[in-house]
């Protein structure tokens, strides 16, 4: 490593001139990265239930099996459902990135009802099934079946609830940095959601009504 | 290579004066030869760990601050030709155990049939193992002997030299069977089968136990196992034979509840077919048996009504034509449940009745072959 | 024993009862009396001394690395006394069983001790140490001023304390798991442990795994987003890459532990079949999940301790690192491969000769970079000028004692041999072998390293240089004896034996036992005689031991905000470089500096959510319900909180280097 010669003691630190936008620069890529992060040990959580649910998928303990169980036309509809629902959360940042405040709060709420409109689905979904008697604890196949599907929709509960404050602090505050960066991790969140959604439709139902 | 046994252990002996080192000195040919391994992984290693812990000593001791005759070479930090050392000398011992692990875990693989004996003695092909059929229990050993048609608590025994084969399950939460002088140890688990082949080559009496912790009695779960002439074993299998009780379907039941420290108990007779309904939990004919259950999931499932009345499968298994079976069972549900429509999901009696009838005929229908689902 | 009634269950007290308290065991009540006696003098001299308001807001609230670092350690060594307890209790029954007697302790008690003594370990003691050490060291040493979100660090604090809580009440309230510290189902299940124990382990284990996640995520953004200007990843001090390469593993592995302990939950709580016997669940499924996990959770705990021997070493060699890139290399290489040997936990399951010597050489190659490493220590000796303070003892300490551990811990990798050590006392004093020679000793040479940086003022040396030499012999005398009575053929987590050939064995081990227990308290006694010797002991310099990397070159404690300027980094051993080049501290012209506010939320939320947890427990459904609205109301009333940093102005800068200079000057004087 060749030594950098005539290093003087001005060399070995920073003046910052300009600390205010270098400060909350460095913070926000932080945040978007963090979140990216936190996405990913999410995304092993999710992974932990889908090979959980690919051992277990099978053990119907004589019970009913997927093809006995799903309706693939209303799971259909929820899947239209979450990936709208994607599409115009994609114009809330569409909206928000030209600057208009209401643009972007109409898309979140759109967003949000779709979103309200899949979970709607799955709870019609559940107890139709639970009514039946297969309910988690009835085999292997069902528990896993229940806890896969049910995280991903506390998930997506939990981004409607995030949602509903994020349109109030939008509400409060308007698009300042620190709103615009939520709007965006919560777009990360959702537009994650959609993708392990589509990761549950295929493996979960298409596969499991087809085979 | 095997008179390195004694020189170990003599190095050792400061240490361990006195003590029986059953692993490393076993009376079973695959003890032994794990113990083998244990030795010669041990001397393999010791040629990158000993130069590694003398010079840790030596350098400490060398290039103390107070010796200020050693060099000191602040500025000396990078040298290609020892990284290479650093990284190939360990890489090459690690070849060696890879090489030496790859095939020992093959040869002594406990599913496999033993190749020999001992290491004097080759093995007789044409002689079929001992079958012994080991059960954990709460928190007792159960271990029954087709061939003989007996069955002991706590106490097992093998002729010397006679190959054996455990097969092993458990009626309850996860063991070990593990015999230290015999071999190794392998899991024992519930609505499943393992396996450990062996051999003892010398009569004595040995311990045994579980070696996974199972619960509260687990201190107590302990065994004799016996080493014994061929006449000796005869002679234990008839005092066994002579026992009070026969093992059934309710003895076992009995035995099974949770109970610590569990005396010697001899059965005279084993009713047929108990290790299979033990390995398919449904020694309790209120249950579905694990063979019926995965066939009716390997065909599809049993349906919803298959949460209700998972007993009408029973005996699908063993079945000629699972599937016809199946099917016929779930029309006839569907056609029972059509009539019941207007009802409670829940069945009714008579339907029950009515199926098992047609099961009982499409079973004498066929000549049931016993056949495992796993 | 008279066991309580936990199949009751009432709709305001759930499963409590007044039988839940264990009375009838002696040695849980003299423990009781004895917490009591302690805690409310403690809480006594904190009112009279008038310390509450200033706990609560320099340290409860505080979201400064340094303090939560701080307060990490001092979670581990409470936790420590604890754990160790438990293995003193251990070693005293085998002890005694073994030499014929009948024990003081029956099954339950024992399994319970176990039990705790692995999962706090574990989890509560080196876990925090290690985690403290990572937030306290690594921020300093890449020149930030503070973690990437300093919140979120608190808060990762408290959770973990909340989950320590729950496992010290279960102490004296109900009872704690019999199972194992990885709570195997079946038997964790709910038809064969009914109680409340494996719930307060499972709900201890999730509040603080979730904590242990965020600050995995935190440390993780804080090196890939905060360095200093010019500290390239290849300028980074090793201990920083360990750092890394720690926090990628338990974001990438925390999340399994949270899963799984999640399904078990269901199993027991709403019936689900995930790891039962019947009904198609697969109780081995859980012994593979748990060790995706546990297996990188080993090196989580390693790998750190391998950075601080990195740093160590140099230091009082007075010498450069040798091979600087081969040990980076190498922590990445562990790294990676710790991920694909999860299956030599359990061999014995069966699963056949290849699966069987794929994991069994995979592990095995593991060891090649340890020992890579293991020479680079060695190497950076050589040709070195080697000062025996205390982190130097506890180096070469380590270094002959891991070599021994990592060689048995590669003989169990090879199957066949694994099949007659599995499970065995073998087992347990190489791992032991590998976390007390490696992690514990690491823990504390970086103790005495890095404390006078934390407190302006080193331990004494005396009472470090009689706790090393009492763990030191007291680990070869406890555990020597374990690896012989392994080669015995005696199992792991008895309680009774039915021979008394083993009680020699038992005896010496429990000597040594003994001996550690004179080393904790050495270590605890040194702490105390360098409080009160402070001022001898006073390092005004803020670099006692001439050190290397960048945090020496703040002062000793660091202000608040670190480094009155970012740091600029021209090449590894940046404070080194510096010296070398014949750096002055700038005196004047200070910048305001961005800073963090204090916050009560981390602290506030966890208190709920311990609150939460033992509702669970004890399936007190309607508490459990009104605490986790209160946790996510109160979490979202916390983002509405936009005012959350301050500028520190110049003056105030200006005034604390102010005072360094002059403390500075008179240490130069008196010279």
């Amino acid at each position: 490593m060749s030594t950098e010669s005539a290093l003087t003691s001005e060399d070995f630190y920073v003046r910052e001139t300009h600390h205010d936008d270098d400060g909350e620069h460095h913070h926000e890529t932080g945040t978007m990265l963090g979140f990216w992060i936190y996405l990913m040990s999410d995304c092993l959580i999710f992974g932990t239930l889908f090979a959980t649910y690919a051992v277990l998928g099978r053990n119907y303990a004589a019970g009913p099996s997927p093809a006995d169980l799903f309706e693939l036309d209303l799971i259909l509809i929820s899947t239209f459902l979450l990936l709208f629902s994607s599409i115009t959360y994609g114009f809330s940042v569409l909206r928000m990135d030209m600057g208009d405040l209401k643009g972007t709060q109409i898309w979140l709420i759109i967003t949000g009802l779709f979103g309200a409109g899949f979970l709607y689905m799955e709870v019609l979904e559940f107890s139709h099934l639970w009514h039946l008697g297969a309910t988690p604890m009835a085999s292997a196949f069902l528990s896993s079946f229940y806890t896969l599907v049910g995280t991903h929709g506390l998930h997506v509960l939990s981004g409607c609830i995030w949602l509903i404050v994020l349109l109030a602090q939008l509400q409060i505050h308007g698009l300042t940095h620190e709103n615009k960066r939520r709007v965006m991790c919560l777009s990360m969140f959702w537009h994650f959601l959609d993708l392990i959604w589509i990761g549950v439709f295929s493996f979960v139902y298409l596969a499991g009504v087809l085979v | 290579m095997r008179n390195l046994k004694p020189i170990a252990i003599l190095l050792l002996a400061p240490v361990v004066s006195g003590c029986n080192l059953v692993v490393i000195n076993p009376s079973g040919d695959i003890a032994s030869q794990q113990s083998d391994l244990i030795i010669y992984s041990t001397i393999l290693m010791l040629i990158v760990v000993l130069p590694v812990m003398a010079l840790t000593v030596f350098f400490a001791l060398k290039y103390r601050a107070s010796n200020k005759s050693a060099k000191y070479e602040p500025d000396w930090y990078h040298s290609t030709s020892l990284e290479i050392v650093i990284w190939t000398v360990p890489m090459a011992i690690i070849l060696c155990l890879a090489g030496l692990t790859w095939v020992a875990t093959h040869r002594l693989e406990p599913y496999n049939p033993l190749r020999r004996i001992s290491s004097e003695i080759p093995i007789d092909q044409s002689v079929e193992p001992m079958v012994i059929q080991a059960i954990a229990m709460d928190w007792k050993w159960l271990f029954i002997y087709p061939e003989q048609n007996i069955a002991v608590v706590n106490e097992v025994a093998a002729p010397v030299n006679r190959p054996v084969k455990f097969e092993i399950t458990s009626s309850t939460v996860m063991n070990s069977l593990y015999i230290p002088a015999l071999a190794g140890q392998i899991y024992a688990m519930a609505g499943m089968q393992t396996e450990l082949n062996a051999v003892i080559n010398e009569e004595g009496s040995y311990n045994g136990f579980s070696a996974n912790y199972s619960g509260a009695g687990f201190s107590q779960m302990h065994f004799k196992f016996h080493g014994m002439s061929e006449d000796g074993f005869d002679s234990w299998v008839k005092n066994v034979g002579r026992g009070p009780d026969d093992l059934d379907r309710k003895a076992f039941l009995q035995l099974d509840q949770p109970s610590i420290a569990h005396p010697v108990t001899y059965y005279t007779s084993v009713e047929p077919d108990l290790w299979d309904a033990i390995i398919n939990l449904c020694v309790d004919r209120n249950n579905l048996c694990q063979d019926d259950m995965m066939m009716v999931d390997a065909l599809g499932g049993g349906g919803i009504e298959g949460l209700f009345l998972r007993n009408i499968f029973a005996g699908i298994c063993s079945s000629d034509d699972p599937a016809g079976l199946l099917a016929k069972i779930r029309i006839d549900r569907e056609i029972a449940d059509a009539k019941n429509k207007a009802e409670n999901i829940s069945l009714a009696e008579t339907d029950i009745n009515a199926l098992q009838q047609i099961l009982a005929l499409s079973r004498s229908s066929t000549a049931g072959e016993e056949s495992q689902a796993n | 024993m008279a066991a309580a009634d936990y199949s009751r269950w009432d709709p305001v007290f759930g499963k409590l009862g007044w039988d839940i308290f264990p009375l009838n065991e002696p040695v849980v009540v003299a423990t009781f009396v004895g917490v009591a006696v302690g805690g409310t003098a403690l809480l006594a001299a904190l009112t009279y001394f008038r310390l509450w308001g200033y706990l609560w807001k320099e340290w409860f609230t505080s979201i400064d690395h340094k303090k939560i670092g701080i307060m990490y350690m001092v979670l581990a060594i409470v936790m420590l006394v604890r754990g160790f307890a438990d293995a003193l209790l251990m070693r005293i029954q085998q002890a005694w069983t073994a030499s014929g007697g009948a024990g003081y302790l029956d099954a339950h008690h024992y399994d319970q001790i176990f039990t705790a003594h692995g999962m706090i370990m574990i989890f509560f003691v080196a876990m925090p140490f290690v985690t403290g050490l990572m937030n306290f060291v690594m921020p300093l040493q890449i020149g930030a001023r503070d973690v990437a979100f300093p919140f979120l660090n608190n808060f990762s604090f408290w959770l973990t304390t909340s989950g320590a809580v729950l496992v010290m009440i279960s102490l004296f309230v109900g009872e704690f798991a019999t199972t194992g510290w990885l709570a195997y189902p079946p038997l964790s299940g709910i038809e064969f442990s009914p109680s409340v124990g494996v719930d307060y382990y499972i709900w201890a284990l999730q509040i603080a795994g979730i904590g242990t996640t965020l600050s995995g995520i935190n440390l993780v953004v804080t090196i890939v987003k905060v360095r200093a200007p010019g500290m390239t990843y290849m300028r980074m001090p090793v201990f920083c890459w360990t750092t890394l390469c720690t926090n990628i593993l338990i974001v990438a592995t925390f999340p399994i532990l949270t899963a799984t302990l999640a399904l078990l939950t269901l199993d027991r709580y709403a019936g689900t079949h995930f790891f039962t016997n019947d009904l198609g669940g697969s109780p081995m499924m859980y012994v593979n999940l748990i060790w995706i996990w546990g297996h990188p959770e080993v090196y989580i705990l390693t790998l750190p301790i391998f950075g601080v021997f990195s740093e160590v070493v140099p230091t009082f060699t007075g010498k450069r690192l040798f091979g600087y890139t081969s040990m980076v290399y190498a922590t990445a290489v562990i790294t990676i491969l710790s991920y694909i040997v999860w299956l030599h936990h359990f061999f014995t399951m069966g699963a056949g000769a290849d699966v069987n010597s794929f994991f069994g050489i995979t592990t095995m190659v593991i060891s090649i970079p340890t020992g890579a490493k293991i020479f680079n220590w060695l190497f950076t000796l050589y040709k070195g000028r080697i000062r025996f303070e205390v982190p130097m003892m506890w180096t070469i300490g380590f270094m002959l004692t891991f070599v021994i551990g990592g060689m048995t811990g590669v003989l169990l990798a090879v199957p066949p041999a694994d099949f007659v050590l599995h499970n065995s006392l073998f087992l347990v004093a190489h791992f032991h072998n590998v976390i007390i020679g490696g992690v514990v000793f690491g823990i504390f040479a970086a103790m005495t390293y890095w404390f006078p940086k934390a407190f302006g003022f080193r331990l004494a040396p005396f009472w470090g240089k009689v706790s090393f030499w009492c763990w030191l012999i007291g680990f070869y005398l406890a555990f020597m004896p374990l690896y012989v009575l392994g080669l015995m053929g005696v199992t792991r987590r008895l309680s009774q034996f039915e021979d008394t050939i083993y009680a020699g064995y038992f005896f010496v081990a429990l000597i040594g036992a003994l001996f550690i227990a004179a080393g904790i308290g050495a270590f605890l006694l040194q702490i105390f005689v360098s409080i009160r010797d402070r001022e001898a002991l006073k390092d005004t310099t803020g670099d006692p031991w001439n050190g290397r990397t960048l945090e020496w070159s703040t002062s000793s404690p660091p202000p608040y905000y670190n480094f009155a300027f970012t740091p600029r980094v021209h090449q590894i051993d940046a404070w080194w470089h510096m010296k070398a080049e014949g750096f002055k501290r700038p005196l004047e012209n200070f910048e305001p500096i961005h800073m963090p506010k204090y916050t009560s939320t981390g602290v506030i939320l966890s208190g709920i959510l311990t609150v939460m947890g033992f509702a669970l427990v004890w399936h007190i459904w309607w508490l459990a319900a009104v605490t986790f609205i209160i946790t996510i109301a109160y979490s979202i009333d916390h983002t509405f909180n936009y005012d959350r940093d301050y500028y520190v102005q110049p003056d105030e800068v200006a005034e604390i280097e102010g005072n360094r200079t002059k403390l500075l000057a008179a240490e130069g004087a008196a010279q």
